[in-house]
């Protein structure tokens, strides 16, 4: 079976305080990129899945010419393939058009992978908006894959406080939270090979997609307000120190 | 502006959130709606009308005890077309995600997600809502009928029992096949306090190492006194020391509390991005460095293992518990 693992090149979480509202802006980073961590968590599951069940898994971005890098760790790790279609703008709507469009393009795509959030867009709403496009089932919240057979997959998904079983038809959109397990490292042998990938690039003519003007539309960029704390601190013994730290927090009427 | 607000249920029981979305919509319009989907709800459907809604729709069917994306979101969009309201509201849990992100694709509309403020301009809604994990904020407007957003839990207040009416109008549960098949229900923590709708979160990191257990167990005992949930650190979660629905950051549980205890938690930026929103943060920590205090409302420099017990002994003693 064929899976394809959707990923977002994305700032380093250790540099996403240092982000400033003209970068958010204009998405042009003077930080560190990197793979959205949670979609490593889905490179991890499409190569668990290609080494439990068979078959191939490719890893697919739409970015700048520079999300070239995400799809080499993606190699790295493990993907037998990448592809990145170029984009610069679009929503995730606009976005899962494309992402739609190449899905069908590369054929027989039994199950796409993604991860459960970016840490740079936050809504989550991608796996659902794809799988709506492509007319698939979508699973979110994927803590673990049970089964997979020709026509169906099998997962555990988390869902408030609730673990649920649950089974659907092929082709289907899941996507992953981190109990599916730790990302792998990536081998030596895999970096080196993935620094002379060449990936096939895809622009929005080659798929055939119109990308349709944002729905979303952000402005007004801004830092949040800064904490106003000055930490107070209660010395003593541990007795003494806690004391007035409850007390301290009854007067806040926290407690 | 007219609004449909979703008051999500779960085995029968409203998701308490769902009364923050109600709140909501009542504090920006006179004209609010709500839809409740479930089975066996006619307690929760008694608890719309008493909070302000001018009409309920109600689905019961045994097909909607638990959230099914294709069958609820046929039912959301029945009911929307009878209502005709120009906005849907409902809390940004997983499921509620899940539905507004469907119905926006399929209507060709933008969804304000995991809004922070909501506000009324013209015919539009205009959200805030925190970017890039919390480090950005952004004005957020969507295109497309109804306008969609979703909130985030405990930002903000719940639509209170005011002993109001309603009109209640039952509606036939959509006639749809669903793809999904529910094999298997664990309920992972029961008698637990969910970590996103909690008021006190006290959370462990690394410095329960040296007895994870213990520590852990300390944790519990005051966040049990506290009527607290219970958190951690990505740390913590890693090492074993708790499952991972406890963690709390960034590829964890985004919390809002009002009080947020950190035993044990150094403060990576990644766990501050989970829970820096927090009203209150109180930090317990041996090392006095600790990136933690400088978020911090209220530090305590010492060991967890004697501060978090003397904290339940405290709490035990002024509060008579």
């Amino acid at each position: 079976m064929r899976y394809l693992v959707c990923i977002k090149q994305t700032p380093d979480t250790a540099e996403l305080p240092k982000i400033t509202p003209e970068e958010a802006a204009s998405g042009k980073f003077s930080v560190n990129l990197v793979v959205n961590p949670w979609d490593e968590l889905a490179i991890e599951a499409g190569l668990k899945l290609m080494e439990t069940y068979g078959g191939v898994t490719g890893a697919i971005t739409v970015g700048d010419e520079g999300a070239i890098d995400a799809l080499r760790s993606a190699l790295a790790m493990g993907c037998k393939d990448a592809t990145l279609v170029k984009n610069v703008g679009a929503d995730v709507s606009g976005v899962a058009d494309l992402l739609a469009a190449a899905v069908k393009k590369d054929g027989d795509v039994g199950v796409v992978v993604t991860g459960q959030m970016t840490v740079d867009g936050n809504s989550g709403s991608l796996p659902v908006v794809l799988g709506r496009k492509l007319g698939w089932p979508v699973l979110t919240g994927v803590a673990k894959i049970v089964d997979l057979a020709d026509d169906s997959i099998t997962v555990e998904r988390t869902v408030g406080q609730a673990r649920l079983t649950v089974k659907t038809s092929l082709p289907a959109v899941v996507s992953v939270n981190k109990e599916i397990g730790e990302p792998r490292y990536p081998t030596f042998i895999n970096i080196r090979k993935a620094a002379r990938v060449k990936a096939p690039v895809l622009t929005a003519d080659d798929l055939g997609v119109e990308v349709p003007a944002p729905v979303v539309h952000m402005t007004n960029f801004r830092k949040p307000p800064a904490r106003d704390a000055k930490v107070q601190l209660f010395e003593g013994s541990p007795q003494e120190a806690a004391a007035a730290l409850v007390d301290a927090l009854l007067a806040e009427k926290v407690l | 502006m007219k609004f449909l607000v979703y008051i999500e249920t779960d085995s029968g029981d409203v998701v308490a959130s769902s009364w923050e979305a109600l709140g909501a919509a009542l504090s920006l319009s006179d004209d609010v709606e709500a839809v409740i989907i479930g089975d066996k709800i006619s307690v929760g459907v008694e608890e719309v009308v008493k909070r302000g809604a001018q009409k309920v729709y109600v689905v019961e069917d045994e097909t909607r005890q638990l959230f099914d994306l294709e069958r609820h979101l046929a039912d959301v969009k029945n009911v929307l077309d009878m209502s005709g309201a120009d906005a849907f509201l409902a809390s940004h849990t997983s499921n509620g995600r899940d539905l507004a992100a469907a119905l926006g694709a399929d209507k060709t509309a933008g969804v304000i997600a995991d809004a922070l403020e909501l506000s009324v301009d013209g015919d539009k809604l205009k959200g805030v809502r925190g970017v890039y994990s919390g480090n950005i904020l952004v004005d957020v407007t969507v295109d497309g009928s109804p306008q969609i957003a979703t909130l985030r839990p405990r930002a903000f207040a719940a639509a209170e029992d005011t002993s109001a009416s309603a009109d209640v109008v039952l509606v036939d549960p959509a006639n749809v096949d669903s793809p999904y098949e529910v094999l298997g229900v664990e309920r992972t923590e029961t008698g637990e306090v969910s970590l996103t709708e909690a008021s006190v979160i006290v959370s462990g990191g690394r410095g329960v190492a040296k007895d994870p257990e213990l520590g852990f167990d300390l944790i519990r005992e005051l966040a049990g006194l506290l009527g607290a949930a219970v958190g951690a650190s990505r740390a913590a979660v890693d090492a074993g020391f708790i499952s991972y629905d406890h963690q709390v950051g960034q590829t964890g549980k985004v919390v809002r509390p009002d009080l947020y205890i950190a035993a044990g938690i150094s403060g990576a930026v990644q766990h501050l991005a989970g829970m820096g929103s927090s009203k209150v943060i109180v930090a317990i920590n041996k090392d006095a460095e600790a990136p933690i205090f400088s978020v911090a409302n209220y530090g305590i420099v010492g060991d967890l293992f004697e501060v978090v017990p003397a904290m339940s002994e405290a709490v035990r003693e002024k509060l008579g518990k």
